[in-house]
Order: C-alpha cells, then structure tokens, then sequence
C-alpha cells in the first residue's frame, strides 16, 4: 500500500512537470499550429533565469586571506557575496538561498518578452509555411540557444537548490497511519506539484473567465471570423506566445532545484512534451494536462521493481507504449479536436 | 534514355559525375595549405555523404511525395546495420548478404510499423512512428543487449568477435568487410603536385548504390505510382471519396523508404563494421529529417545536398580547434590574430552546433525551397530568369503529365 | 591491404596477399615504404585527441582537451616540462617525438560510437594521426578502440571504467590508463567495511547499459565478500533525467545503504534525488542510512554541489595527491588554465607523455614497437605510485584513490577529499578473471 501511495505521488509530481510543459506547447502547437521545437529551450530558459539569478547575487569581491592557500600555494582568494556585503551577512545569504522562488517573479516578465520577441521577430513569418519548415526554423533556434547558454554557462550541470526551508522531505506516515518513514516526499516537489497545479488553474481561468481568453478561443475555434469581426488575432496570439513561453519558463525555474540544470535539459523534455501534446490531443489544453498526469503516473508504477522483472525493459518503453495504444484506440488522441494537423 | 527525359537525364549524369570524381572535388585544396582543413575528400567523410545521401533520398520518397512525416526512420536504419553486422557474425565478411538483408529486414520492419502508423495522419502518424522507433531504441540500448539474449550488445555495439561462427569466412579473404575479396578498406592514392587525393573501394561501392538509388528515385518520382503519391499528398480527403483507398499506395511508399534507410544502414555497417544503438534514437530520425528540408523537400537533389551539408559541418567544423585557428590568423599583427580568433572560437569546435543552428535558420529564412532554391537563384542569376520563372519552367519540365 | 597479415584467426599467413591482389593497388599513406600506418614523413609527428565537445560530458572532454595540448607543450619542450620532470624514464628530452615536433589534431566523439569512429577516422585518414587519445564513455572507448586496431594505429582510452575495455573487448593496440569497475569495489570494499561495518543490507540502482552492468557486478561481489547483503538491483534507463520513482521505495525495502551505479549526469541526478528524499538523515536496521557513488569525478562533484557531502567512492586520481608528479602537474595545469585538472584529464595527459615515451624508448612510431616498448612497463613519477602497463589485457595498475564528499569545502575545486589510497597489490587481478574473460587481445597491427 505505502508503495502504492508513493508511486502516485511520483506519478503526479512527474507528471506536473509534462503538464505544465505541454501546456505551455500546446498553447503553441495545438492551438496555433505551430510546430515548436524550441519549446524545450524555453523550459531550459526558465530553469536558467534560476540559475543567472543565483550567479548574480553571489556575484562577489575578492579579499585575500594570506593565512589560507589555494591548490596552487597562492594565498587564497575569499569571495564575499555583494549581497552580504550590503545587507549583512544574514540577509545576503537569505537571499542568495531563496534566489529560485525570487526567479519565479524575475522569469515571468524575462520569459514573457522572450515569448513575444520569438513570435514577432521569427515565428509570426511561419504561420503560413508548411511544418517542415518550422520544424527546421524552430531546431535551428533551439540549437542557438542551447550553444549560447553552454558558451556562458559550460555543459557541466549547476547546482540550484530550493531554500533550505523546503529541502528534506515530508513524512506522510503518521497522518495515513504507517509505519513513520513508510511514506515520505520531498517538500519541493510537494511544491512543485501545488505550483503547477495553480498555474494551470490560473491559464484554464484565464482562457475561460476573461474576454481575452474568449478572443482567443474563437480564434482557436475559427481564425478567419473572428479576424472578420474587426479584432486583431494576430495581436492576441502574440500575447499567447508570451503566455506559453512563461508557463515553460516557470516549469524550468521550479524544476532547477529538482534536477541542476544543464544546457541541453530542453532537448531531454523536447520529445515528451510533443507525445504528451499529442496523445492528450491536438487542440486540446484539457487533453494536454490529463495526458502529462496520465504518462506520468504511468511511467512511476512502471519503474517499480514489480514491473520490471515482469516485463523487462518495461520502464524504458512504458511512454511511448501507452502513446502508440491511446492513438490507435482514439484517433485524436484523449481530447483531439477534428483537423488539427491531420494533414 | 533509361526511361528518363532529357531534364532528369542530365541530372543523373550530374549526380554521376559528381560521385564519380567527389575525391577530386572534395580535395579542392593543396595538402598542407591552411585551407586543407575544409577538404572533406577522405574516405570515411566520402562514404558518409553519399550513405546519409541514400538515408534522405528514401526518406524524401516518403515525405517529399505523401507529405506524411516519419519522425521514426532512424529505426530502420538502425535495423539495416544490425542485419549487415549479424551476417558478418554468421556468413563472413562479404558485403553483400549483408547489405540484402538489411533491405529485407527493414522492409518488414517497415512494414509492420507502417501498417500501424499509417492508420493515422498527420501529426499522429509522426508521433506513433517516433514512438516505435524510441522502444526500438531504448530496447537496443538495453534489454536486447542482455547476455542470455544479446541481439544489439547494446552500448558497446554490434561488433565482430573472433569466436563468432563465420561459416563462409575463408582464409583467402581479407579479414574486414570485402566484396568479393575487394576490401572495403583498400584505398589507392594518387599524388597530383601538392594535392593528394584517395580513392577508396568503401567508397566507390557506396556511390555506385547512391547512384542507383538515385535512379531508381527518379523513376518512383516519374511513375503513375508517384503520380499517386503526390495526389496524397494534395488532398487525401478528395481521393478517397473518388473512391481510390490511398493506404496501400502510402504503404508501399513507407516501406520503399524504410528499405532506403536499412540499405543506407547496411552500408554504414558495411564500410566500417560496427553498429551501435544511437543510430535508431530519435536524434538520428530527426536529422534526416532535417537533411531533407534543408535540401529542398520534394526535390529529386535536395535531400542528397541537405545530407552532404550536415555531414560536412559535423566532421569538418568540428575539428578546427584554437591552434588551427591560430595558424589561420597567425598572418595578422598579435592583437588582430587574437581578437579574430575569439569572434571566430564560438562558431567552431566544440561550437559547431551553433554554426549549424544559424546556418538552419538562414536557410529557410531566406530560401524557403532550401538549397535547391539556392542553386536556382544562382542559376537565375546566369539566365536572367527570375527565381519563380525557373521553378515554373522546372515544375513544367519534371511534371508533364499535370 | 596486408593488414590481413595480423588477422585474429592467426590463419592467415603471408599468403593473405594473393587475396589482396584481387584488389586494386594498394598504397595506405606513406606506409609502403615504413611499413606502418600514417608513418610521419615530415619533421612533425601528429597526435588525434578524440574527446566529447558537445553532449552531456562535453565538460569532461574540454578538461581532457586542456590536459592534452599542455602534454603536446610540454614534449616540445614548452612551459614548464610538467610531470617529464618527475617521470622515471628519462626518455624524452623536451624536443617532440623521436626528434619531431608534436602537433594535434582534435575532433568529437559527441559520446556516440559513430560519431566518435567517423571522429577518428577522419583523424586517421585526413590529418595522418599516428595515434588517437581521449574519450569520456567506455562505448566509445570500445568502438574507437577496434576501429584504431583495424587501422594500424595505437588507442589510448581515456576516461572508461567498464570492465569490458580491457576484458572481452581488449585490444592489442590499445591500452587503458583509467582504472575499472572491478578496481573500484576492489579498492571500496575495505573502506566501506570500516566505515559502514560488515552488516549492511545494499540497494543498487544501474545504469541500464554496458557499464553499469560491469559495475554492478563488481561492487556486488566485493561487498558481498565483506559480508553485505544485495537487497535489490534496479535498473534505470540511461535516459531517465529524474530517479524519484527508483528511489522512492529504497527506504522500504529494509536496505540501509544506496550504490548508485550511475555516472554523469545520471549521477548528478540520482543523488541529487536520493538526498532530496533525506535518505542520509534516516535510520534502517538501526543503522545510519548511506550512500555509495562508486566512480566519482571532479565535474560530478561540482555538478551535485553539496549533494556529495558525506558521500564514499572511488577515482583514478586526485590532484590533491601529494606525490611529486602530481604536484607538477597540479601546477603547471593550475597555471595556464586557473584550476586544476580532473582525473580523465591527469589520464589523457598521462597517457600523452606515456605514448611518447614509448615511442622514444622503441625508436619508432611503429605501433608494434610501441606495444612491445608499453607491455610490462613499469615506470614511476607520473602520480599514483609506482605503476605498470600490463602486456596480458593492456590495462594499467596503479594506486585507486577512495573518495568522499568534502563537509566544510574552502573553494569550488575543493569537494572531494581523499580517504585512502589502496595500494595497487589489493586491485590488481588475474587477466583471465570471469569478469574479464571472452576476449582476445590479438596481435598488435601496424596497419598497411
């Protein structure tokens, strides 16, 4: 049973992080029909607006200390934070230890003008060629923006730890009535998973609640009318760029403390998040968020030990296994809409 | 002649021509000129243009004509270099049963997974075909590779051991891949003055197939079958309610493909008798994609120019390290030399993936046909055509029957 | 084409040739008259450095890189002279190769076989390289390794820790510096036992491939030899970016201390989990929970930050070491690039002024008479103690350094500090040993 209750929150803490970044493509791609590969360079982005923000307040001035020596026999050089510096120790290292919640407010207007910028300079051109050229134009981007983080950043991971307040984990046990340490989750990805369950609420409310979010649907539902009526489309769908490149951005900035990120993390989520797109079906953000919960609760009960001695290998192919069974038994996917990006 | 109109007749003594003397072509520069860097006229960079040029031509069959997407071909070409390898392991180190049945095995490998996927379109299709070939993949790398059944040897690669039976191995044979005797390693090389080029048999054996591949492209392309393919491609919807089923004629350009990509695969193992796992991952699938676009999808010589142009950047680029650089500049004053080679270091090396990236992007910026439209530009310009008279007088010549 | 002179079947005889002449002519570099692959015409010799630039180790391979090219300095004579102070053969004289000067050539492996293979060959058949080094993966190090056998040249493999390198996939031509898995349990098991005691029950997760296998394997056994139970082994696919469902139901399964098999970013990330879950905070069986990372390096250790702490496993080699030539090297390393090197790095530029020095002590650059000059060669000064290459597998054995994470780190380099240094005659193993057999190192090729 404790095995069971773990598996599921693994399952949904995976499968928050699929969620959040397919939603945030499928914004993109399901809705603009826009095929993206740079989604997962964005997600990389957001992981590291986390880690800029950590270098720049541990940006430091060097005082030498003549009593130590570095591994050349040099005196050593002591790296004092400007932040300690100017705030006093105990401020300074606050706040260097809360830089990735404080990147979250940093990352959402970083992420938005990156979405923007991407879509009126390079995206808005491609609405009408076809796919493939996309996909070109989109990989090319994405390749650039890997190289120019790995030039500044190196290929070496960064560590990037949540607050000290929220490492270790937390012991469900007493409350479910096991044996203590029968059950216990990390309190990040406990976050984690409240995080992301509040931004997509507040995407889905959006879209629904607000006249924007209305434009937009009619927009998705039927571009031409709705251009027809006298309302700039085009404008709106900027906006909705902007929208899903912070939604991928803060996935990353959230998820910087769950695994430290590297320059290429993008292209690890990159195929993903285009199964968990489609298998939730083309068009649909519903679709999206229940197919990235779906595949990951899936993946979590498939890497158990139960599973892999029996069926070996099970927990390499269970993704791509449930994608080929879900689109040969539903043709759109779980929520697919009709003729979207069906030919 | 050969069934072919003047027009593609011409490109296919073209595609000859330029296979036949690339050792020539490829070698542009004198041996020991700092500019010999960017010759690519070895044998294993020769082998691998006109190989990865066999990958994308089939691959193009599919996409180009049917417009459906296989983001999974990578599979096939992994299942090819398993086949080669395993007849070396059984037979010996002739090439040929193993390059056939690399075309056999992926040709029901393709067959079965196109029967499948091809009951979806569009984006579906892509995705279900990725899926097969990432449990390919990941079943290679791993489970496929266990000792009680090593089918992959996983990581490592698909290699020969000393105690593999080789039932028609003869002590007469070399003791590397050969067609009949003729090792595939055998280069001849010829000294011109300061130019030094290698003719390698590897080589020769590849080309003669790229041609022939090439060929028999030409042909599909020009068919009544290809005829149908493009009508797929046009309007699925519109056929099938003129009551044509489309599926067997996709089905067929799917596995002609995918037995493309398992010949391409078996050459690969042929000319160097190794074939590792990542040849099936998703990356692999992705860059003949890539290679197809690049060149101009659709077009007869696009996929071979976009395969020659990835290949050419991941070997040659990645190569010129700071001190060539340095050699390079080493003609300017001290701070000049330093500063050119820090505007240059990001672009190559180990930044090479960021010159392809550009290089992507200004492509289909600013040639949405890709290369092809690059040489049709150029051509305009020495014609004095414009760039849509062309492509009109080239759309008119290759599709008569429109 | 007279490669097939030195077949594996050693049926072949001289005869072989009447095979060749169903081919064309045959002329492989400038080998007609010297008899060996690529051999150097000029007054310059070449070296190919095969490392990963991009990819997940592309760190690892700019490391091995630097390490490289200040080796090529110091042969020719340039800088400091490094370790060839502190080397116990007194070969090279600081003037290149046999009289020539040092020159490289550089490529990338991408850590893919293929690509590591069409790296090398491009070096082999393009640039002329005589002999190729580096590389961050035993895959690749395997693939390159039977590549530089058929071609004639000699390998020297970089960072590769699988058993298989110089077990069922040795080769003549090439030989390993870097330790193995079994080294590693060899030099872990003591240290394990006195820190952890000899009633331990371990979990393992492996990484699912090649590697993790010999691993594993190794560690198994020499634990179990000290009286640990093996609760589990998991398997985790190389792919996997997040471990919490692989460590998620260790605490539960009465083990109280976690092997990870894992390497690179792999590790970075299961540890990373491992500690996120607060395993090292817990108690099993009454005992302290721990965890054991069985090959460590440098990068891994920056890449985990704090995550380490604690933490037990085992390396090549350290520049912390503070035996001569590990200071020369620390130094002169330290010096041009303002920090000091890795492990695989200290093992490409080792592997560098060995090659010469062979080359030197045979008095050619024939790959044969390198082979023969680096089988049984035992030397001194270049770290580690006194070391040998061994002519049966062609594998190195030396002193293995024991690891653990560092508490109170001073600077970014200092994470790891040394436990102990287990003396090589307690890693050192028969060549026929199970977990090496199946192999055959043949003969070496000069090629052409």
């Amino acid at each position: 049973m404790d095995a069971i209750i773990l598996q599921i929150l693994n399952g949904l803490d995976k499968g928050s992080a699929y969620a959040l970044i397919a939603l945030g493509l499928t914004l993109i791609f399901g809705t603009l029909g826009v095929v993206n590969f740079a989604h997962g360079a964005i997600f990389m982005l957001g992981a590291f607006c986390a880690v800029t923000l950590s270098k720049i307040f541990s940006i430091s001035y060097q005082t030498i200390d003549e009593t130590q020596t570095d591994f050349l026999g040099n005196p050593l050089k002591i790296e004092t934070p400007y932040v300690e510096h100017w705030f006093g120790p105990e401020m300074g290292s606050a706040l260097i230890d809360w830089s990735v919640p404080l990147a979250i407010l940093f990352s959402i207007p970083i992420m938005i003008s990156i979405g923007v910028i991407m879509e009126r300079g390079l995206i808005k051109h491609f609405y009408k060629r076809p796919h493939a050229d996309q996909i070109l134009v989109t990989f090319g981007l994405a390749i650039v923006l890997q190289e120019v983080i790995k030039y500044y950043f190196g290929a070496n991971p960064i560590p990037t730890p949540a607050p000290d307040v929220f490492r270790g984990s937390f012991d469900f046990s007493p409350m479910l009535g096991f044996e203590a340490n029968s059950v216990i989750y990390p309190i990040w990805r406990l976050i984690y998973f409240a995080f992301s369950a509040l931004i997509i609420g507040a995407v889905f409310a959006f879209l629904q609640f607000t006249t924007f979010g209305m434009v937009v649907r009619a927009g998705m539902a039927d571009r031409e009318t709705v251009g027809l009526l006298g309302i700039n489309i085009d404008r709106k769908f900027t906006i909705m760029f902007g929208i899903a490149a912070a939604v991928a951005g803060l996935a990353g900035v959230m998820y910087a403390p769950i695994n430290a990120p590297n320059y290429h993390m993008g292209m690890d989520f990159l195929v993903l998040s285009f199964v968990v797109v489609v298998v939730g079906g083309m068009g649909s953000l519903p679709g999206a968020v229940a197919a990235g919960f779906l595949l990951g609760i899936l993946e979590s009960f498939a890497s158990t030990t139960w599973a892999t001695t029996t069926i070996p290998g099970i927990n390499q192919i269970i993704i791509y296994l449930v994608a080929i069974i879900i689109l040969l038994t539903r043709p759109r996917g779980l929520m697919g809409k009709k003729g979207v990006m069906e030919d | 002649m050969l069934g072919l109109n003047k027009r593609d007749f011409t490109l296919l003594l073209i595609v000859v021509a330029l296979a036949m003397l690339a050792p020539f072509l490829l070698n542009p520069f004198p041996e020991g000129s700092a500019m010999a860097q960017f010759n690519a006229g070895y044998p294993d960079l020769m082998q691998k243009f006109v190989i990865y040029g066999i990958f994308a031509i089939g691959f193009n069959i599919l996409f180009g004509l049917t417009g459906y997407l296989s983001f999974g071909h990578a599979a096939f070409l992994g299942v090819g270099s398993y086949s080669c390898v395993w007849m070396f392991k059984l037979l010996g180190y002739n090439v040929m049963p193993g390059i056939l049945l690399s075309i056999l095995t992926s040709g029901i490998f393709a067959y079965l997974i196109g029967v499948v996927s091809l009951r979806r379109s569009g984006i579906y299709f892509s995705i279900l075909t990725l899926a097969f070939a990432q449990m390919s993949f990941a079943l290679a790398y791993s489970v496929l590779s266990n000792p009680k059944f090593n089918l992959t040897n996983g990581e490592t690669g698909l290699q020969v051991y000393s105690n593999d039976p080789q039932w028609l191995h003869s002590a007469d044979k070399p003791d590397l891949p050969h067609l009949f005797g003729l090792s595939m390693r055998a280069t001849h090389e010829m000294q011109l003055g300061a130019w030094q080029f290698q003719f390698n048999v590897g080589y020769y054996l590849c080309a003669i197939i790229m041609v022939l591949a090439f060929y028999l492209s030409i042909r599909i392309f020009r068919s009544p079958f290809g005829m149908m393919l493009r009508a797929v491609k046009s309007n699925n919807t519109r056929m099938y309610y003129t009551g044509l089923n489309a599926r067997p004629y996709t089905l067929a350009a799917f596995v002609i493909s995918g037995m493309y990509a398992g010949l391409a695969g078996g050459l690969l193992s042929a000319v160097d008798p190794l074939a590792g796992a990542e040849r099936m991952q998703w990356t692999a699938s992705g860059e003949v994609v890539l290679m197809t676009i690049l060149g101009g999808t659709g077009t007869l010589i696009g996929p071979v120019l976009g395969s020659g142009l990835i290949k050419y950047f991941e070997n040659i680029f990645s190569k010129i390290n700071d001190s060539v650089l340095h050699s390079w500049f080493s003609f300017l004053p001290d701070g000049m030399e330093d500063f050119m080679v820090t505007i240059v270091h990001p672009f190559v090396g180990k930044g090479w993936h960021l010159t392809l990236g550009v290089l992507f992007m200004l492509i289909v910026i600013f040639l949405p046909g890709g290369l092809v439209q690059g040489g049709q530009k150029i051509r305009g310009l020495f014609t004095g055509r414009t760039e849509a008279e062309q492509a009109q007088a080239d759309a008119n010549q290759s599709t008569p029957a429109e | 084409m007279s490669k097939s002179n030195f077949t594996r079947r050693g049926l072949l005889k001289t005869s072989a040739a009447a095979g060749a002449g169903l081919a064309l002519p045959t002329y492989l570099s400038a080998a007609s008259h010297s008899g060996y692959t690529n051999a150097p015409s000029g007054s310059t010799v070449t070296l190919g450095f095969n490392v990963p630039q991009t990819g997940p180790y592309a760190e690892e391979g700019l490391d091995e890189l630097r390490a490289q090219e200040l080796a090529v300095q110091h042969l020719n004579g340039e800088g400091d002279g490094g370790m060839l102070n502190t080397f116990s053969s007194k070969a090279l004289k600081g003037n290149g190769i046999l009289g020539k000067k040092v020159t490289f050539v550089s490529g990338d492996t991408q850590t893919k076989s293929d690509a590591a293979r069409a790296s090398a060959k491009s070096m082999i058949e393009k640039d002329g390289a005589i002999m190729i080094n580096g590389g961050s993966s035993s895959g690749v190090a395997v693939a390159v390794q039977g590549l530089c056998q058929d071609a004639g040249v000699i390998f020297m493999a970089g960072l590769t820790h699988s058993n298989d390198t110089t077990g069922k996939d040795k080769k003549a031509n090439g030989f390993r510096h870097f330790f193995n898995g079994y080294m590693s349990a060899a030099a872990l098991a003591p240290v394990l036992k006195n820190a952890y005691g000899s009633d331990r029950r371990a979990y393992h997760l492996t990484a699912d491939y090649t590697w993790g296998w010999t691993q594993q394997e190794s560690i198994a056994a020499a634990t179990e030899a000290i009286g640990w139970e093996t609760v589990n082994n998991v398997l985790t696919p190389l792919a996997s970016t997040d471990f919490s469902s692989y460590i998620a139901p260790v605490l539960n399964s009465g083990a109280d201390v976690l092997v990870l098999n894992h390497y690179g970013g792999n590790m970075v990330n299961s540890l990373s989990n491992a500690i996120e879950f607060d395993l090292l905070s817990k108690q099993v069986n009454g005992k302290n929970f721990e965890i054991v990372v069985p090959l460590y390096s440098e990068l891994m250790a920056a890449g985990a930050g704090d995550n380490v702490k604690g933490v037990i496993g085992s390396m090549n080699w350290n520049w912390q070491l503070q035996d001569e030539g590990s200071k020369a090297f620390t130094k002169s390393f330290g010096e041009k690039y303002g920090r000091p090197p890795s492990n695989s790095a200290h093992t490409c530029y080792v592997q560098t002024l060995l090659y010469a020095d062979a080359c030197e002590r045979a008095g050619t650059f024939n790959p044969c008479g390198v082979v023969e000059a680096l089988e049984d060669f035992d030397f001194d000064g270049l770290g580690n103690g006194p070391t040998t290459y061994r002519g049966a597998d062609h594998q190195c054995f030396k002193d293995v350094l024991v690891m653990k994470g560092k508490e109170n780190p001073t600077n970014q380099y200092d994470t790891l500090e040394i436990v102990e240094v287990t003396p090589r005659a307690q890693v050192e193993y028969a060549p026929d040993h199970p977990m090496f057999a199946g192999g055959e190192l043949g003969k070496c090729n000069p090629g052409a």
